[in-house]
């Protein structure tokens, strides 16, 4: 139940007893009417216990409320370690049996070198793939001259060197099955992965 | 055995073979008790050879073996005879005269293999139609217990000596294919039986063979969950022990090891983190590697030593494309050895230097689709080997005249056995995804 709906069917509740109290007191003298006794008349202890049901639903309120705001500030922290994480984790693509990065990746490994700056305990190992046409053993290699060329990039960019692995799985390891481009284009990668001082990541 | 008795043997086999027969045809009973079996074509220059029935607990196994053997050496027809009657096999003079050398004669078989169980081996006798006597004999130790491993290998040395009394060339029966599928190193016999897998470690890949057949390297690649990143082993196949020969560097990726072909170093594909080279180092250690390429900073990868131990064929990516070079044992005198239709599109790799010298077996990307060639190390036009669905990996046999290659000719990728010389090609591993296969050396019995 949403906090509107809830508090809005505390108000009719209030009110709906206001009402019936001024009904009460407009009714005209005795009349030999028939005696109604179908709605009991209310009184004060009716009228005390709905204000502390109104109190405590209101406490209750407030807390949950608290609860909530700390629950989202954790989250808003998670979120933002989470796109830390992601961010520096993020795989770059390469075109058909090149090692050379592309526009698009050099944005990628962009936004990660903030990332390495502001956590200088962390250390990355960058893994070279390809897809699986080429010759297995070529694959091997150009996979690894892949990884050598992120390592170089970041290194340029004057992250310490000994903070990056490279090695390369080649065509061993596809993220994408099948022999489409399709495939081909998410296998042609270099992906990232901490190998120390992940746990607690600081945005830039 | 001189050389001369064996060129008059095989003039002799020669005249036989030209003879004239009728002897084509299928289940075709042409002397009483005596059935052909399949189809043959005597007179395409392979000898018709006959394998008689063999005795005793395991004789039809060494008869199927012996006679399979043959059919892979493609140099043979294999005249394959049931004989409801066996003494129509035998000579018709009486005891001591042979084999009935006029029925072979008539289904065009120029020589017979009459084999006998004796103690724990065979003993064996060849025939010569033409000449209708025995030209040959040997006896042949049949190690450990029928069927195994070992006892099968010796049946297989039996098969390349025979072949090697009638040809003058030793057969390829008794070697082995060193070859990955998934993620583990498999050895199987060159019929196809008998596959086991090597304990090697984690992402180990690309074996080869010591020249004497006793010993594998291998690389690993990636890094192993205990942390530990590429490097190169070596591992005994008989005792299975494995040692590291170059152990792991920083960033590094050792690729493609071979051994040179006096089995003293071995030369393998360093990759850097400015680029790819070859290097050499004895297998003995005691001496650092020493680098052979200048790669500037591209892949240097794939070596294949020529059988003197003089030169090196190797894949480079220099030219921006995987071509071919050859080049001295020493790294000097470069040269492009696929210097043919220079194209962009261009991609050679995994070259295999044959074990006459003559030839590299490469692969080549034609159509989209990678394709065997072979070309003449002294020059000359490259030879296509196949053409239907994609092959890849060539290694010759010790014969110089078969490849095992990886091939998706029937669906899947698989090992096949391609007789350069007819282009019969045979399916040698039936599991699926078997790839980067080594051909033994003629295995010695262990």
């Amino acid at each position: 139940m949403t906090r509107t709906r809830r508090i809005a069917g505390l108000t009719m509740a209030v009110l709906s007893v206001v009402a019936a109290d001024a009904c009460h007191k407009a009714a005209p003298a005795p009349a030999p009417v028939p005696v109604q006794t179908s709605a009991p008349a209310p009184n004060a202890d009716s009228i005390r216990r709905a204000q502390e049901e109104a109190a405590r639903r209101a406490a209750e309120e407030a807390a949950r409320r608290r609860a909530a705001d700390s629950a989202a500030a954790a989250a808003r922290n998670a979120a933002a370690a989470g796109t830390v994480r992601a961010t520096l984790t993020a795989a770059v693509h390469f075109d058909y049996d090149q090692s050379e990065l592309r526009p698009d990746d050099r944005a990628i490994l962009d936004a990660k070198i903030p990332i390495l700056q502001a956590n200088p305990s962390v250390r990355i190992r960058v893994a070279g793939h390809t897809d699986e046409r080429g010759s297995d053993e070529y694959n091997l290699a150009l996979g690894q001259r892949r990884a050598a060329t992120v390592k170089r990039y970041l290194i340029d960019h004057g992250i310490a060197d000994a903070r990056i692995e490279t090695i390369s799985y080649g065509e061993e390891r596809p993220v994408a099955q099948g022999s489409d481009e399709s495939a081909y284009a998410q296998n042609r990668r270099a992906e990232f992965e901490i190998t120390a001082g992940g746990q607690t990541l600081k945005a830039p | 055995m001189t050389r001369s008795s064996h060129a008059r043997i095989l003039a002799a086999l020669l005249i036989a073979a030209v003879v004239p027969t009728a002897a084509r045809g299928q289940d075709t009973t042409f002397v009483r008790g005596i059935t052909l079996v399949g189809n043959y074509d005597p007179l395409r220059d392979k000898v018709g050879i006959v394998v008689l029935p063999v005795a005793g607990a395991f004789g039809d196994s060494v008869r199927t073996i012996i006679q399979r053997d043959f059919d892979f050496s493609d140099r043979f027809a294999v005249i394959a005879i049931d004989s409801a009657d066996p003494s129509a096999l035998r000579g018709q003079g009486g005891a001591g005269s042979g084999v009935n050398y006029p029925l072979f004669t008539r289904l065009a078989a120029s020589a017979v293999v009459q084999i006998t169980p004796v103690g724990n081996g065979l003993h064996v006798a060849l025939h010569d139609v033409a000449r209708a006597r025995v030209v040959n004999v040997g006896d042949f130790a049949l190690p450990g217990t029928g069927l195994s491993r070992d006892w099968r290998l010796a049946v297989h040395r039996t098969s390349d000596e025979i072949e090697r009394w009638v040809t003058g060339q030793r057969g390829i029966a008794a070697t082995r294919v060193a070859y990955m599928r998934g993620q583990s190193i498999r050895v199987i016999d060159s019929d196809g039986a008998d596959e086991v897998t090597v304990p090697t470690e984690e992402n180990g890949g690309s074996p080869a063979w010591n020249p004497s057949g006793t010993m594998l390297a291998y690389t690993t690649y990636g890094v192993s969950t205990s942390n530990v990143g590429s490097h190169v082993v070596l591992i005994d196949l008989s005792t299975a022990r494995s040692r590291t020969l170059v152990p792991p560097g920083r960033n590094t990726l050792y690729l493609t090891p071979i051994f040179s072909p006096d089995g003293n170093s071995v030369i393998y594909s360093r990759e850097g983190e400015n680029g790819s080279d070859l290097f050499s180092v004895g297998v003995s250690g005691g001496e650092p590697p020493h680098q052979l390429t200048a790669g500037r900073g591209t892949v240097n990868t794939n070596p294949t030593m020529s059988p003197d131990g003089r030169r090196i064929a190797f894949v480079s990516g220099r030219l921006g494309r995987p071509e071919l070079y050859i080049m001295d044992a020493d790294g000097t005198d470069l040269n492009v050895l696929t210097d043919y239709d220079f194209s962009e599109k261009n991609y050679r790799s995994d070259p295999d230097w044959s074990p006459d010298g003559r030839l590299v077996a490469y692969q080549e990307r034609i159509n989209d689709r990678f394709q065997i060639r072979t070309i003449p190390v002294k020059g000359g036009t490259p030879k296509q080997l196949t053409d239907l669905g994609q092959n890849e990996q060539p290694s010759w046999a010790p014969d110089g005249r078969h490849l095992v290659l990886t091939s998706t000719r029937s669906g899947a990728r698989q090992l096949w056995v391609l007789d350069t010389e007819s282009s019969r090609f045979r399916q040698l591993t039936t599991s699926a995804g078997s790839r980067l296969s080594s051909w033994s050396p003629r295995l010695a019995q262990p």
